[in-house]
Parts: structure tokens; sequence; C-alpha cells
């Protein structure tokens, strides 16, 4: 470390000084970060909100921006939710069990601990190529929603390992000893002791990767590549669109009127994301309060 | 009927029946850890797989020394260049927004901040994260280009400073978290140390304890950086779909994975030339960030518990 500090009285001064300026500029880097967030939202508010009519939510996709919509979009990311979550959330949760519950000490255990966090990093166009040439032809599922889902699966995957090894990492070591004191197996503990206690934060992790997935437009355009669907997906092998494809749709469309429907749609999709955010909290809150009971 | 036997059976089959339920359940999870190998491998195999044809046509020489990249047109030309200096032109325009404004935000939080205030902004700084990147690619396409409009009033309207910059916005939070954490990791006691010796608040931060988290910081950076290569739609919307070899941030570029979604959206013939290339840049795309992000998860565990 330096060895100028000077126990001299003006010296103090200057120094306080510093510090000041160093802790406006600090300021000034929040200010940055707030002053962007609130710019976006005011952005996109006063562009859209005359845009958010039922039109929006309930037509289909037109030529005419006053009576285009975004039902089959709308229907089409539920519908790839429900899947995505049908298929990642056993898989996630059943890798994190393994990872901290069951796992040896290992040179592999650790392999696949290091490969989670590299798979988490791995841009979303690349999930959405292995998807393309996977799900799309080699196992000739077409440009569904069930290969739109696959793909999904596996970009959130890591995510979610992520979090709930975080949410079973937390439970403390005294619950295990004390389900194995009363006589449990291995299963036991886990399914009695360790999941119940860990659940509000696996949950809020589901949801928070199952958001992640929502926003998410790169890959999906890989699988869908069509941008102009005019019907509601019924059965899992039909194609789809989802709604971030279809604002981006509408951004790329030079007319003004375009814009603003992207920005109507953009506020549908900010909608659906806080109350899923919210829905977590409150879960969580609400299964915090009883599990200290 | 005696009762005493029934429950015994009962409890033998319960006692069976769990055991079962047991080997199944450790079977289960064991499989789904090694899916996330097999995902890793999946990725290689497909992007190695998928670009061989590429490389037999167009040779990893040219590849790399060729400066036009022009899939469709013809003459056509293979030269990787101008998607890699389009793809640096931004992610260098947002390391300028995102590397000095997520570190001023991480000490205020960290050092500065009181506990109160500190629980309201960093919520708020992480919505930042989770708003969808066609919203940012939005963003910048109808509010940070008319703005810089005024400035430079020749810029074209899809160009690399404004997608840059907000995508600087953008990882802001994942480059504040991550060294707020590296900054929260600092015992005390050096900081108290610090202050024994006559110290101001600024000596600290910036003399003991930014130091002492350096490993965390520079980790910090090199994934944020990471995050911001590999982004998709924002520089598809905002940054242009012209491949060029240009550091003029005000001009039109491609970024690699802007390209990516052009060909795919453009429905290219599965087998051909240009369908194939996007397997190569994607090959490419993928060892960047792939060797930034062990790069920076090694920086992190390797100096993690120095104290």
């Amino acid at each position: 470390m330096s060895t100028d500090f000077k126990l001299n009285q003006n010296n103090l001064s200057r120094r306080k000084f510093i510090g000041i300026i160093f802790l406006v500029f600090c300021l000034l880097g929040v200010l940055v970060a707030m002053m962007g967030l609130i710019s976006l939202l005011i952005q996109v508010i006063l562009q859209g909100y005359e845009w958010v009519t039922p039109n929006l939510i309930f037509n289909y996709p037109s030529r005419h921006p006053e009576q285009a919509g975004l039902w089959p979009a709308l229907i089409g990311t539920l519908y790839m939710m429900g899947l995505t979550a049908l298929i990642t959330v056993p898989v996630g949760i059943g890798a994190a069990i393994y990872l901290e519950e069951y796992a040896p000490k290992n040179w592999i255990t650790s392999f696949i601990e290091i490969n989670t966090s590299n798979l988490a990093g791995v841009p979303s166009i690349v999930y959405g190529l292995l998807g393309l040439s996977i799900f799309v032809y080699f196992l000739k599922l077409e440009r569904s929603i069930l290969a739109g889902s696959l793909t999904m699966s596996l970009l959130i995957l890591p995510l979610l390992i992520l979090a709930s090894r975080e949410a079973i990492k937390a439970v403390p070591m005294a619950h295990r000893e004390a389900a194995f004191a009363l006589g449990g197996d291995k299963w036991q503990v886990v399914k009695m002791a360790v999941l119940p206690t860990a659940f509000p934060g696996i949950l809020t992790g589901v949801i928070l990767a199952l958001s992640r997935a929502i926003g998410e437009a790169a890959p999906m355009v890989a699988i869908t590549a069509l941008v102009y669907i005019t019907f509601v997906p019924v059965t899992p092998m039909d194609r789809f669109t989802v709604m971030p494809i279809q604002i981006f749709n509408w951004v790329s469309r030079p007319q003004d009127d375009f814009r603003g429907l992207a920005a109507g749609g953009i506020i549908i999709l900010l909608f659906l994301l806080l109350s899923m955010n919210s829905i977590a909290v409150i879960l969580r809150n609400k299964f915090q309060k009883r599990s200290e009971e | 009927m005696n009762l005493n036997n029934s429950v015994f059976d009962s409890k033998r089959g319960h006692r069976l029946r769990m055991k079962i339920e047991g080997r199944i359940v450790n079977l289960f999870v064991s499989i789904c850890a090694f899916i996330t190998l097999l995902v890793t491998f999946a990725i290689i195999w497909n992007l190695v797989q998928q670009s061989i044809g590429f490389f037999t046509q167009v040779s990893l020489i040219d590849f790399f020394t060729e400066t036009r990249w022009s899939p469709i047109l013809i003459p056509k030309s293979f030269g990787i260049a101008p998607l890699v200096a389009g793809t640096f032109l931004v992610t260098i325009i947002a390391s300028f927004v995102a590397v000095p404004v997520g570190l001023s935000v991480a000490i205020y939080l960290a050092e500065y901040a009181p506990d109160t205030l500190r629980r309201i902004l960093k919520p708020i700084i992480e919505v930042l994260a989770g708003i969808p990147t066609v919203v940012y690619g939005y963003f910048a396409l109808t509010f940070v280009t008319p703005l810089l409009k005024i400035v430079f009033p020749e810029m074209i309207i899809f160009n690399a400073l404004s997608a840059g910059l907000v995508m600087g916005i953008m990882i802001i939070p994942f480059v504040s978290s991550l060294t707020e954490d590296a900054l929260i990791a600092v015992p005390n006691s050096l900081r108290q140390a610090s202050y024994a010796l006559g110290a101001t608040r600024f000596e600290t931060s910036i003399k003991v304890v930014v130091p002492a988290a350096l490993s965390g910081i520079i980790a910090a950076f090199v994934l944020g950086l990471s995050r911001a290569i590999g982004e998709t739609m924002l520089v598809t919307i905002a940054a242009g779909a012209t491949p060029k070899l240009t550091f003029n941030p005000i001009e039109s570029i491609q970024t690699m994975t802007a390209y990516i979604v052009q060909l795919a959206l453009g429905e290219a013939a599965n087998g051909s030339i240009e369908y194939q290339s996007i397997y190569a840049v994607g090959i490419l795309l993928f060892l960047i960030t792939f060797s930034m992000n062990t790069l920076g998860h090694w920086i992190v565990r390797r100096w993690r518990n120095v104290y």
C-alpha cells in the first residue's frame, strides 16, 4: 500500500476534498445507471401507451398497424413457457440435488460444476443453432413449439441448476443430521428434510429462469424463422411465434405506427415479466414465513 | 386374521418400496447432472460437424485473412474480419460505459451507501438485467440514435455507437454485482487497519479495498464483456446489417451474432454454403466467449480464498 498517509492538517482537507470528488463520481455512475433505466421506461410508455388496447392483445398480426395484435405470440409464449417448465424443472432440480447431495467429491463432479457455470455463459444464439440442427432437422420436429421449448429448456437449464444449488446449499446441515438420526435413508432425508426447506428458493429460481426465457428472442428466431404467424398454436407440433419475435418484427419496420405498436407490445411483455417476478417474491415471502413457524 | 403379521408385512413392503424409490431417484438425479455434460458435448459436436462442410470449401487461411464478408452477393467472399471487427467495436464502446459505471456503482454500494439505500438501489439496478434484449434494441433505435443524431448529423440510423452505448447500460448490472461481491468479500479488518492509519474513506476504498479485490473486479469485467460479445437482438436491431471492416462508430456495421440472425431469418437452404457459414461464425463466437468465461471463472476460483 502507499506510504503517503501524512498527518498534516492542510493535507487532510485536500484529501477529504478528493474523497468528495470521488463520491460525486460514484454517485454519477449510479445516476447514469438509473437514468438509463428511467429513460428506457419513459420512452416505452410514452410511445406505447396509446397502442395498448384490446386489439393489441386479442388481434392477429396485420399489415394495418391499428388492427394488428399479438394474440398468437402471447399464446405462443405461454404455451412454450409451460412446455419448457415441464421439461426443465425436473431435470434442473434433479441435477442440483445430485451435485449438492449425492455427488462424490471427485474431479468428475468438479468438472460438471465448472461446466454448468460455463454453459450459463454460452451466447443464446449458439443454443439456437444447436436447436436448429438437432431438434428442427435431425429429430425432424420441424419449426414446432416442441423444438422451441426443448431449445429453451437447454438454455435455462444451467441457470436453474445454479439457483437450485444455492437454495439446497442454504439448508442447514442440522436438518439433514436430524433426519438421518430418525433413521431416514438418503432419499428420505432429501425428500422430507432438504427439499421442503429449499422449496421457496428453488421456486424463485424456476420463476426467474422462466422469465429469462420469456424475453429471449435470439434462439427463437433461429428456430421459428417465420415471423408472420396468423394462427394460434394448438398441438406441440404446430408452428408458432413468441412475443419478443413479434416485437422484433414490428421494430424492424420503418413506419412510425409499427414502432408504436412495438412499444405497446413491450409494455405487455414487461408487465408479464413484472407480474412473474412479483409472484416469485410473494411466494417466497409466504413460504418463508410458514417454514419459520 | 393376525394383526401383527400384516403390520410386519406392510412395514417390510414399505421398506422395500422406499429402497427401490431411493435407487430410482439416485439414477434419475445422476442422469440429470450428466445431461449438462451432454449439452456441452452436443454444442461443440454440432458446431464442429456443421462447419466442416464450410471449411472444406473455404480454407481457414481465407477465413481469417480475407477482409470482405459477402456470403450471398457474388463474388462470394468469406473473410470473418469485418464481423469480428463489428463485434469488438460494439463491445469496446459498451465497455466504455459499463466498466466505469459498473465499478463506481459497485464501490458506492459496497463502501459508501447506507444499508437502507443499498437495499433500495440494488434491486433497481438489477432490473436492468431482467429487461429483454429486444427492448434494449428498441430503446437504442428509437431513443438513443435520434439523440446522437443531434451531435453527429451525418450518422447513419443503424450504427455501432448507439448499439454499443445501450449495450453498456445493459451489462452494468452484470459488472456491478460481480464487482460488489468481490468488494464485500474483502475482510473488514483491512478497512479498520486502513482507518487506524488515518486514511480517509476514499483512500481506504481505492488504495486498500479495490487492490485487495482486484482479481474479482477483473473477472467481473471479463465476464461482462463476454456477455456483450454474445448479445444478439440489440445489435441486430440497432447496429445494422453491413459487414464492414471499420472502427468508425457512427457507421453501420454487422456483428457475428447479427449475421447469424440475418441468415436464420432468411430460411437459407439447409446444406448451402450460406447456411453452413452461420455455424462457422457460431463456432468462432463460441470459442471467444467460452475462453473468456473460463478465464473469468478461473480468476474467481483461483483468487477467492486469499483471506
